[in-house]
């Protein structure tokens, strides 16, 4: 399988706050891939540069072979790439259906119509809350919401910011499962934890995240045996 | 599901009420409804008509209806931008002015051209007609340019400092019509003295009209998906980019949009006015019209007409305490502001077709209260 996305010596910066600090990854065609890391890594920096929201410093991101650089984000998520932001961000003063017919902004209605019944399958939760506010719903659904709502742009490579932020460990479970049955169905995914074990236990590969700059690389279940990492993100 | 609904192009914008009732419901056809809303705007134009001619509305309650009107295009205008963009823009009087003073100075140079004189706009004849109704495309354009001059730089910034640069963006339009005569060198705006001269070309009849398309525009375009894109970014920025919406390109049509049909009040309003003076259009002039949509209710259509007609009638009829109308709209924006901080009628929206529907279904009151026991569950 190809290389998918590539990033080259990415440098962010807050005005004088340099947040990323040149590094280096790729992610493998069909891989789940998590960076993972304390808070202030760099993590949510690093996706959103993905997505276009920021600017990079300096440094290269390569979709397919495509730069990304200076990309606006809406034609970032119509050439395949989904972010589904820290904190969820659903739109709260629409509907459940509404949410997602909004992730498919980039496609037509009828591709919509479509993924729009697959989503429903995927979270029957959903389904039933069709008509509801999305902010009236619990943080679990809203996630589930925010997920689909990514999903509906029919991303090759799907970037999910703390996707078990704020939520109970059952959910949590839930979450990731969910996540590994997209991966099993062609999704690339690049996740981004706090929750390192779990994020490292349906990983394909990892990188840890220190302050902006990445420590150290390896195979999920590598990570989760090493010593440092262990002591630095699994509680000894 | 609901695929006789319109066939799913016509969606309600604020909450999904049609997806929630099962089938077997009576539903009305886009088609049906379109026919429903001509009709009944028709008949209330020919019943006002009809009561001017009959001599039943007063000279003066007719000119009081046209600014009603007018004072609708402004709130609704400014209601694009405000409830439905989620910016704060404090120059709406600036777009007023621009689209007042350009449609004026148009029809005034023009007239001489056409061989017309102030009788003809009276009369209606064609070629007043014409004039009009390109004097008063010429007012929204020209106030839409200015729109997308000060938009682009200022929706780079967002909440008060917006509200900052389009209030000084006003005042500059402002100073601008007094002094511009003195720059190019012969009469243009009349200065402080004002512009007059102005074909009293507003009446009853064209402003309803103009009301209606503006109206009927604004509320095909909130439904379509440059609405659902623009409503996106009021409810999270982020997350519209996110999901694709070209938010820099959104913000600006939404702002240019609000900007333009201002422009068209501001053209109807000069003919009904008559003169046209810098001073009327002040900071004090932008504050009445967002005082109309905050009261309103932000992002409702019906509150933004509502509020405006209330507030345009209440100091007419209070012409003897006209001193204390700033005190009573000061009052009255605190009382809402406490005990209503989302408006009159928040984001709720009546629909003509939604509301038959029911009507047909029986639902009227059971589903409101359905409704309610929905959302109470939904929070516990």
């Amino acid at each position: 399988m190809g290389t998918i996305l590539s990033v080259k010596d990415l440098r962010v910066s807050y005005g004088a706050i340099k947040a990323v600090k040149g590094i280096s990854f790729d992610i493998s065609e069909g891989e789940i891939v998590t960076l993972i890391g304390a808070n202030g890594a760099g993590k949510s920096t690093t996706l959103n540069t993905i997505a276009g929201l920021l600017k990079p410093e300096s440094g290269e991101v390569k979709f397919k072979g495509e730069s990304l650089i200076g990309i606006k984000p809406h034609k970032i998520v119509s050439m395949g790439i989904a972010l589904c932001p820290e904190g969820r961000r659903v739109f709260t003063q629409m509907s459940v259906e509404e949410n997602l017919e909004m992730g498919g902004y980039t496609r037509s209605d009828a591709e919509n119509q479509e993924t729009m019944e697959r989503v429903y399958e995927r979270f029957p939760r959903l389904k039933e809350r069709m008509g509801q506010s999305a902010g009236t719903m619990s943080g679990g659904e809203q996630q589930m919401l925010a997920m689909g709502r990514a999903l509906m742009s029919r991303p090759q490579l799907l970037m999910l910011d703390e996707p078990s932020m704020g939520l109970a460990p059952i959910l949590v479970q839930e979450i990731f499962d969910i996540v590994k049955e997209l991966n099993e169905q062609g999704t690339t995914i690049l996740l981004v934890e706090q929750n390192a074990s779990m994020a490292l236990s349906i990983a394909d590969r990892g990188y840890v995240l220190e302050t902006g700059t990445i420590t150290k690389t390896g195979t999920g279940q590598e990570l989760l045996h090493d010593d440092d990492v262990r002591k630095a993100y699994l509680g000894g | 599901m609901d695929q006789e609904l319109n066939g799913g192009q016509e969606r309600p914008y604020v909450t999904a009420k049609a997806s929630k009732h099962g089938g077997g419901r009576k539903t009305l056809s886009t088609k049906k409804r379109y026919i429903i809303n001509a009709l009944l705007f028709v008949a209330m134009l020919a019943i006002g008509q009809g009561l001017i001619d009959g001599d039943f509305i007063s000279r003066y309650q007719t000119t009081v209806i046209e600014q009603i009107g007018i004072y609708i295009i402004m709130a609704v205008s400014l209601n694009v931008a405000t409830g439905y963009l989620g910016q704060l823009p404090l120059g709406h009087a600036g777009f007023m002015s621009v689209g007042g003073y350009s449609c004026a100075i148009f029809i005034i140079r023009m007239m001489p051209v056409f061989d017309l004189n102030m009788r003809s706009f009276v009369t209606g004849e064609p070629m007043a007609v014409v004039l009009f109704v390109v004097g008063v495309l010429f007012g929204g354009l020209m106030a839409g340019l200015s729109g997308l001059i000060i938009g682009i730089p200022a929706l780079r910034l967002k909440g008060d400092y917006l509200a900052i640069i389009t209030l000084g963006f006003a005042e500059i339009i402002r100073v601008v019509m007094l002094n511009i005569d003195g720059v190019v060198g012969f009469e243009l705006t009349g200065g402080a003295k004002g512009l007059t001269g102005i074909p009293s070309y507003t009446n009853f009849l064209n402003t309803f009209i103009v009301v209606g398309i503006v109206l009927f525009l604004i509320h095909t375009m909130m439904k379509s998906r440059h609405g659902r894109a623009i409503l996106a970014i009021r409810d999270n920025e982020i997350a519209a980019e996110a999901t694709g919406v070209n938010t820099t390109y959104y913000k600006t049509l939404a702002f240019v949009v609000s900007a333009f049909f201002a422009g068209v009040g501001g053209a109807l309003y000069a003919g009904c006015i008559g003169v046209m003076a810098p001073a009327k259009f002040g900071f004090m002039k932008s504050i009445e019209i967002l005082v109309m949509v905050v009261l309103g209710g932000m992002g409702s259509m019906l509150g933004s007409v509502l509020s405006a007609t209330v507030l345009t009638i209440l100091p007419e009829a209070l012409r003897a305490f006209a001193d204390y109308r700033m005190v009573v709209y000061a009052v009255v924006l605190i009382l809402v502001m406490i005990f209503r901080p989302q408006g009159l009628l928040g984001t709720y929206d009546f629909s003509m077709g939604d509301f038959l529907e029911k009507l047909i279904n029986g639902e009227l009151f059971r589903g409101k209260s359905k409704q309610k026991s929905e959302e109470v569950e939904a929070n516990a």
